[in-house]
């Protein structure tokens, strides 16, 4: 299958003359020398990666790793210094004006952390937008809008304008303004850091729901990994414009690709995340091979209980062949190394 | 000019969100550099001190010689030139293809308030009356400020527009208004694709930014003369000057609103995929609407108080007989046309500013309970409306202002009352002007214009170094340079002289009021109202009570021009004062300060840039007054500017006074600017003041 999303070697450069620094030797340079040497800063620098249709794509980085930029490159409302994107077919960075407009108006959404509402206009207006700028006739434009409000969970609120309602309730409108317009393809920068932990988790569910429901293709950018870790099918990594690392959530905890990736993962549950596939080893001889069997991708705590109700290792199973075993100790093992950390 | 980069705002957010949340708060990429410390050095006090020691001592040895003073009714070579040009190009009037472009305009703001003037305000051939008599104009002004701002603005538009008959001013009171709405229309048709340009492209508003700081560094009165050259005395002059004046705020503050609205509304609203059209009519307008308007309603009232002035150039109009009554200072004459000039500023304002708020509200969704309602209010109006306008197209009793002797009466008793003052509390008006003319006004004047001129010129320059660095000393010596050049040296020093110690008293008053309204919000809620109706009344008009009490001499344009700028300076400082955090000063306060310690060691650095930026807006409104002021006995370039209008041999030196006027407010407004500048540690809050400095003052809020 092709892929939703693919992005090659794309960079982004800000400041005087930045055309001129790809391909030189200054390209190397760290964030802070080029700074320094230059006067220009990199936002984005080199970074390819494929999206899959109905995937959820997580981009985690800390303050300042270049997160904003690149989803903002991914729809050319920021222009990209070198570098290509594909989305859904077309050619992003080469496109013209009006196809461009044409991708932005049905084939990708975005959310923001700041809502962005227009605060002059009624929440069914707000969430109707899209449609209004295609050019959908009033009436139409307003029967799908208020569906799309119910979907999100603000039925009843279709009259009330932006700033009468709570940070939560403005996400859900960003939300629905994204929906409205069915595209194929939702982008969140930060969508819900500016909202309260509760309401956050309310907001995270809604969109495994909505995800689980219509199927889009998501890409999230966060700086929250336990949100990242929540919701992502695969979590790439950036420091500095640049990847770090691409990977599932399981891959990215049980084998971090440098200190820094560590670091961050290092207060993570484990036993939350981890499947069985990062703690499975190989049956030792004379091992009694009667235990019972357990999917490869089972999380390790909930493999816990039946590791310890049997007195046999649970035989992780892919499929119909068996892959490896894991008893209490190794399970142990894993909780015990986190509750050290 | 210096731009507060996005980078700051979005500091001070994410500062703010850690604070409300801290739960949210996230790490900070490691390696960022922590920001640089400036040193800020010694006091500037100190060296300044010291160039004034320099200069006296210089002043004691040489004072008298070299002073470049020229007698108040001769001229120079170079003025006669200046006239030269002057004849030549208005002999080339039908040669020259400029001179022609800017009469053919003059021609056509001619005929346009010619055409209104038939419509409102003066016989319409074969009609002895106008088209539209005082009972119609009074009904659809009424009805326009009911439908856009209420029915109480309808009843201030009603009592203003009878209070322009009662009084006997009909037909001048409709000439300003059609002034005001021919200059207005065409601020909004020329000022609104600029401010949307501004608004949205940071060159264009670099570039944009520096015109419209220089013109509004120009005293209004400076305009006139280069008018009258290419557009001729009367109407048209009156048109052009008005519409020149009134450009600047709606540019800048629609351009400011423009450029204010969030970026990720922007963004939000383009990844949908919209048009730049669209981007422009259903995102950023709307957005703006309310600064907007209020950029409108500084604008008309920029309107006004040029529409009042043009009277010096033969404009129509109110003005009129308010300068006819300075002229032979007679407070009387002035008056009553004075107080109209306000009422009619009054009504201008609280219309613009209520439909504002209207506006606002419709926009949120508090707009009509009731639409059918408002349907009969507005097509009910409308009828009513043209009735009026039959009815006074049909009697002439309702076309032509009955003659009431109010007016009159009124003239009379103001001349007698301040005759009574005068001979009851002269000696106390003459003691405070004699008191501040010698302990003030006159040594330092003797300072500035009794030293040689090459003594001033480098004391200034110094001070300018001192002040405001290297930029503002380049700028002061061009400015200096030019000033010289032109001829007028000694009275530019008598000008500087007032303008520079109005300006001492007015930030002495704005210091004592401002820091008063800031630390007690009754004083503030008792006083703003006032400032801001200060604010919206056009500059000429202070003159009259003025003159009232002082009579004609420079201590009375530099009263006005106190006046006229107090407002500002008093709300700036206030506001800055305000602006000091509350938790610096309860920390301030935890180590046992005195109130004398906060105000001073707190409170007034910490506003520091809102005190520079009061001094500069003092220093030009101050500047624009003195001018003015010319026609009360206030003399120097004022006086060479009035004395240029009124004998066509002494054009050229009055377009040297303008130059010479104009060079030393850009010196004062770049000095100033500078000094706001050089010290790093009042943060980004002046320059970003600066960046939306409103002409006539922040709108009331
Ligand atoms: N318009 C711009 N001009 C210059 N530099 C910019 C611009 N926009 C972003 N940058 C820089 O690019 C880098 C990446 O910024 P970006 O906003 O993408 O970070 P982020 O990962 O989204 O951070 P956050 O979590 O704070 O939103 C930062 O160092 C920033 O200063
Ligand atoms: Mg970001």
């Amino acid at each position: 299958m092709t892929a939703a999303l693919s992005v090659d070697s794309l960079w982004k450069i800000f400041g005087p003359r930045s055309d001129k620094i790809i391909g030189t030797p200054d390209a190397e340079l760290s964030r802070a020398d080029l700074k320094a040497k230059t006067g220009n800063v990199v936002g984005v620098k080199d970074v390819s990666f494929d999206v899959a249709p109905g995937e959820v794509f997580v981009v985690m980085g800390l303050s300042g790793s270049g997160k904003s930029t690149l989803v903002r490159l991914l729809t050319r409302l920021i222009e990209p210094t070198s570098g290509s994107v594909q989305l859904g077919g077309v050619d992003i960075t080469s496109a013209s004006e009006g196809q461009l407009r044409d991708v932005r108006r049905k084939q990708v959404s975005m959310v923001f952390q700041h809502f962005g509402l227009l605060p002059h206009r009624q929440v069914i207006d707000n969430v109707a937008y899209g449609l209004e700028v295609r050019g959908v006739p009033k009436k139409e434009r307003r029967a799908k809008a208020s569906e799309i409000v119910d979907l999100v969970g603000l039925d009843g609120y279709e009259k009330s304008y932006p700033d009468q309602l709570s940070g939560g309730m403005q996400q859900r409108v960003g939300l629905a303004r994204a929906l409205a317009g069915d595209p194929e393809m939702l982008l969140f920068d930060e969508p819900f850091s500016a909202l309260d932990p509760l309401i956050r988790r309310d907001m995270q569910n809604e969109v495994i729901r909505l995800h689980r429901e219509l199927g889009k293709t998501m890409v999230f950018i966060t700086h929250d990994l336990a949100e990242a870790l929540k919701l992502g099918d695969r979590i790439m990594i950036l420091r500095d414009g640049a990847i770090v690392q691409i990977g599932t959530p399981d891959e990215v905890v049980a084998r971090p690709a440098d200190d820094y990736v560590k670091d961050f993962v290092s207060e993570v549950p484990k036993a939350h995340v981890l499947t069985l596939k990062w703690v499975m080893r190989e049956p030792r001889p004379g091992e009694a091979m009667d235990g019972p069997t357990l999917p490869v991708t089972t999380v390790v705590r909930q493999a816990a209980r039946a590791a310890i109700a049997s007195d046999a290792p649970i035989r992780v199973m892919d499929g119909d062949t068996m892959v490896g075993v894991v008893d209490e100790e190794d399970i142990m093992r894993v909780v015990v190394a986190e509750e050290e950390a | 000019m210096s731009q507060v980069g996005p980078g700051l705002r979005a500091t001070a957010y994410v500062e703010t969100e850690k604070l409300n949340n801290p739960k949210d708060r996230r790490p900070v990429e490691p390696g960022a550099a922590p920001p640089v410390v400036e040193d800020s050095g010694i006091s500037r006090w100190v060296p300044a001190l010291a160039i004034v020691v320099l200069w006296v001592v210089a002043w004691v040895l040489t004072k008298g010689t070299h002073t470049l003073d020229l007698p108040s009714l001769s001229r120079t070579d170079l003025h006669d030139r200046l006239t030269e040009i002057q004849n030549g190009l208005l002999e080339s009037r039908s040669t020259n293809p400029f001179m022609q472009f800017t009469n053919a305009i003059a021609d056509v703001f001619r005929s346009t308030v010619d055409w209104f003037q038939r419509l409102l305000s003066k016989p319409a051939f074969p009609r002895p009356v106008p088209q539209i008599g005082w009972l119609g104009v009074t009904a659809i002004a009424t009805y326009v400020g009911l439908v856009v701002a209420g029915w109480r603005i309808a009843l201030l538009v009603v009592a203003s527009f009878l209070s322009f008959g009662v009084l006997g001013y009909w037909d001048p009171s409709m000439d300003t208004l059609i002034v005001v709405l021919i200059s207005v229309l065409l601020a909004i048709i020329i000022g609104m694709p600029l401010a949307v340009w501004i608004g949205t492209s940071a060159r264009a508003n670099a570039v944009v930014t520096v015109f419209l700081d220089l013109m509004q560094t120009m005293p209004t009165f400076v305009y006139l003369l280069p008018i009258v050259l290419f557009f001729g005395i009367g109407t048209s002059a009156a048109v052009v000057a008005t519409l020149i004046y009134s450009l600047p705020p709606i540019i800048r503050i629609a351009g400011f609103g423009i450029r204010e609205v969030p970026t990720t509304t922007i963004e939000a609203t383009d990844s949908s995929g919209q048009t730049y059209w669209q981007r422009l009519f259903k995102v950023q307008l709307p957005m703006a609407r309310k600064t907007i308007i209020v950029g409108l309603n500084q604008t008309t009232l920029a309107a006004l108080s040029m529409a009042t002035l043009a009277s010096f150039v033969d404009g129509p109009g109110l003005g009129k007989p308010v300068l006819q009554g300075l002229r032979v200072n007679d407070v009387g004459t002035a008056f009553v046309p004075g107080v109209l000039i306000v009422v009619m500023a009054v009504m201008l304002d609280r219309t613009t500013t209520a439909a504002s708020e209207r506006s606002e509200r419709i926009a949120r969704g508090g707009g009509h309970a009731n639409p059918l309602q408002r349907r009969i209010v507005v097509l009910g109006g409308a009828v009513v409306a043209l009735v009026a306008v039959y009815l006074s197209r049909t009697y002439v009793s309702l076309a032509e202002f009955p003659t009431y002797g109010i007016g009159r009466s009124i003239s009379t008793a103001v001349s007698d009352f301040v005759s009574w003052i005068t001979t009851n509390f002269g000696g106390v008006t003459g003691g405070l002007k004699d008191g501040v003319t010698d302990w003030l006004l006159n040594p330092v004047q003797s300072v500035l214009a009794e030293s040689p001129w090459y003594v001033s010129f480098l004391g200034i320059a110094a001070l300018a170094l001192v002040f405001g660095g290297m930029r503002a000393l380049a700028v002061c010596v061009v400015c200096l340079l030019g000033i010289r050049y032109l001829d007028l040296w000694h009275d530019a020093m008598i000008t500087l002289n007032m303008t520079l110690v109005a300006t001492v008293l007015v930030m002495a008053l704005a210091l004592v009021f401002g820091v008063w309204m800031a630390r007690d919000r009754r004083v503030d809620l008792g006083i703003r109202p006032l400032l801001d109706a200060g604010q919206t009344i056009p500059p000429f008009v202070y003159l009259i009570p003025v003159l009232a009490l002082f009579g004609p001499s420079r201590f009375t344009a530099i009263v006005a021009g106190i006046v006229y700028a107090a407002p500002a300076a008093i709300k700036l400082v206030a506001d800055g004062v305000k602006g000091v955090s509350p938790t610096t000063i309860e920390a301030g306060r935890s180590t046992g300060q005195t109130t004398w310690q906060e105000i001073t060691k707190v409170q007034l650095p910490m506003a520091k840039g809102s005190l520079v930026l009061a001094t500069n807006q003092g220093l030009l409104y101050v500047l624009s007054m003195t001018v003015i002021g010319g026609l009360v006995g206030a003399g120097a370039l004022g006086f060479d500017v009035v004395y240029g209008f009124s004998r066509s041999e002494a054009w050229g030196k009055g377009a040297a006074a303008g130059l010479t006027i104009v060079l030393l407010g850009v010196m004062l407004d770049r000095i100033t600017r500078a000094a706001a500048d050089v010290r790093r540690d009042d943060g980004p809050g002046t320059r970003r003041a600066f960046n939306v400095r409103l002409p006539i003052g922040p709108p009331g809020t």
